[in-house]
């Protein structure tokens, strides 16, 4: 049996987390799912619809919002009970916090983001490393139980219908484990398109030269119904804010189409844009990285190039 | 205040990785060194609680000893002192990491109000010493924080989420993680470089544990392209930019 711990958000289901249940079933055909609070009953369908075929409850009058050590707390204690093969989560903030506790509490390695898993002792595993740029093929030598997060898009998540039996279970937390919560949640400002979903991005970087030079951008962004992006280099110099960053301590974004104007195309920001389906660099350097990253490329100063595609897409 | 961040001395990877011929090892021999975004802010948020609080910034580095110009970057824009904790290069996993440094902790004649880290290593991707230090040490701990504030010995800390903000409180002594965007870190002056200079750095030797997730190979994966097709030069290009845009159906 493998274990895969679920996220969610008051009861709604993190949609990611469903990719590691597929991933589980090709390790074992027994997929169980641990979810916290009581709010995760109502995931019994969908996650059955998934390939689980328990879900198991960990209720405690805690669990009335996200705990990060306690979730780990009673992942480690339900892994100690069913002695899984596996315990497997996306990875993700919440996804690899919880697995580090457990592992901390199990004493456990804790191999994050794997992208291949071949069990048995020790586990081989191919984890992904430098924001994906680079893979590592490793042995982890575990006591028991191996603890593994797949990264977000590894696979596709794949319905495998089953009956899936809700099991609760209250586990045993220390004051400790409880004492770090939310407490409060801020909404933020809805601007535009969001980066994380948008199907054309806009992206500037240092080759855009200051801040209030971004008019083209914002113009072309509007025409395309496109989110704007940046590289780290515009994000540290205070130009735009870090939410607007792609890269590997920015937003990793996968749109139809990704401009990316005045941008070199170092490593660590192409591992935020890879997965763009197209790529259009706009660069005065014909030998920029970015080239050999891009799809398409126009040679040129992108304060010539974008106005007269904003232009040529006006007069269509 | 007292605050210890621990930060890496990272490869700063040019535009492709190469791999030294046995193929465990980038081949760093044409490569410079950096210090990683999500530990700068970690240094940056402790120089700002010691200006506001008193007190001294310690950054803690295990590593090659050659760490000490990333530790003397740190001390430049403020951090007092530094804690090497020299090793030959080889990698350290996750959990000989967590217990070198909680063993450094513990050896301090002074405890700590807040120990900071990045919240995933830009090299190894790992997203748990701090965690398993917290676990070692018996402190509460809040992760990737992306803003921060205390009160009254409590630590109000966000978390980005998509558009909006988690808040967590946690009361000091504790252990956060820190994303960047946390902050904008300053840049050094030349008399905080001069003066970084004279600031201590204590060096210990951990001895190193047989790795428990054990590294067997690296593997740089292929560029799946093939080269950009040139549309042409300058605004001239424009028309067939567009016609790529309506083939692709970006353009309705
Ligand atoms: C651990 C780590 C994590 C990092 N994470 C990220 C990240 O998440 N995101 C990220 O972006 N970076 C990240 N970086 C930084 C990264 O290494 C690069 O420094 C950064 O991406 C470079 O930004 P840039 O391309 O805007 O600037 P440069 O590299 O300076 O490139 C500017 C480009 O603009 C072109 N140009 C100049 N003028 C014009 C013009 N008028 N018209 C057209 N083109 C012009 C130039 O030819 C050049 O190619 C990270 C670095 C580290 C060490």
């Amino acid at each position: 049996m493998i274990l895969v711990y679920v996220d969610h958000d008051r009861g709604t289901l993190d949609e990611p987390s469903l990719q590691a249940l597929t991933f589980a079933r090709g390790l074992d055909a027994e997929v169980h799912a641990l979810a916290i609070g009581d709010a995760a009953s109502g995931l019994a369908g969908t996650l059955g619809e998934h390939g689980v075929s328990v879900l198991h409850v960990a209720t405690h009058a805690a669990f009335d919002d996200y705990v990060p050590q306690a979730a780990g707390r009673a992942l480690a204690q339900l892994a100690q009970m069913t002695s899984p093969k596996a315990v497997l989560t996306t990875s993700g903030m919440r996804g690899n916090e919880v697995l580090a506790h457990a592992a901390a509490i199990l004493d456990e390695p804790f191999a994050a983001e794997c992208v291949e898993i071949t069990l048995g002792s020790p586990a081989e595993v191919t984890r992904s490393r430098w924001g994906g740029n680079m893979l590592e093929v490793a042995r982890v030598h575990r006591n028991n139980v191996l603890l593994a997060s797949i990264p977000p898009f590894t696979v596709a998540a794949e319905p495998s219908p089953v009956a899936c039996s809700v099991q609760t279970f209250t586990p045993e937390l220390a004051a400790a484990d409880t004492a770090v919560r939310v407490v409060d949640r801020v909404a933020g400002q809805a601007h535009g398109v969001s980066l994380a979903e948008a199907k054309v991005i806009v992206s500037g970087g240092r080759g855009v030269g200051a801040p209030e030079l971004w008019g083209p951008l914002e113009d072309l962004a509007g025409l395309l119904g496109a989110a704007l992006g940046c590289s780290r280099v515009v994000t540290s110099n205070g130009w735009r804010p870090h939410s607007e960053q792609v890269g590997q301590t920015g937003t990793k974004v996968a749109p139809d189409l990704y401009i990316a104007a005045g941008i070199s195309g170092a490593t660590q920001h192409i591992a935020g844009c890879k997965k763009s389906k197209t790529i259009l660099a706009i660069n005065i350097d014909p030998e920029a990285p970015i080239m050999t990253h891009a799809d398409y490329a126009i040679v040129g100063d992108l304060h010539e190039v974008l106005p007269a595609i904003a232009a040529a897409i006006r007069s269509r | 205040m007292e605050i210890l961040v621990c930060i890496k001395r990272y490869i700063l990877a040019g535009s492709e990785f190469v791999l030294t011929a046995d193929g465990t090892e980038i081949d760093a021999r044409q490569l410079g060194y950096t210090l990683a975004p999500h530990e700068e802010v970690a240094v940056e948020q402790a120089i700002r609680f010691v200006e506001e609080f008193g007190g001294s910034t310690t950054v803690l580095s295990l590593g090659v000893p050659e760490a000490e110009e990333q530790m003397r970057e740190q001390m430049a824009i403020g951090a007092d002192r530094g804690l090497l904790l020299a090793t030959d290069g080889s990698e350290w996993d996750p959990q000989a990491t967590a217990a070198a440094i909680v063993d450094a902790v513990r050896a301090q004649p002074q405890a700590f109000d807040i120990i900071m880290f990045g919240a995933e290593a830009a090299d190894s991707n790992n997203s748990q010493v701090g965690i398993r230090v917290a676990h070692a040490l018996g402190l509460p701990i809040v992760t990737n924080v992306r803003g921060v504030s205390i009160t009254d010995g409590v630590a109000r800390c966000e978390r980005v989420v998509g558009n909006n903000r988690e808040v967590y409180e946690v009361r000091l002594p504790a252990v956060l993680t820190t994303r960047e965007g946390l902050n904008i870190p300053r840049y050094p002056s030349v008399p905080g470089r001069i003066k970084a200079r004279k600031k201590p750095i204590d060096t210990t030797t951990p001895a190193k544990p047989a790795a428990k997730v054990e590294k067997v190979r690296l593997i740089v994966p292929p560029n799946q392209k093939t080269g950009a097709t040139i549309l042409g030069n300058g605004p001239a290009a424009a028309a067939a930019a567009v016609a790529m845009m309506e083939e692709i159906g970006v353009l309705a």
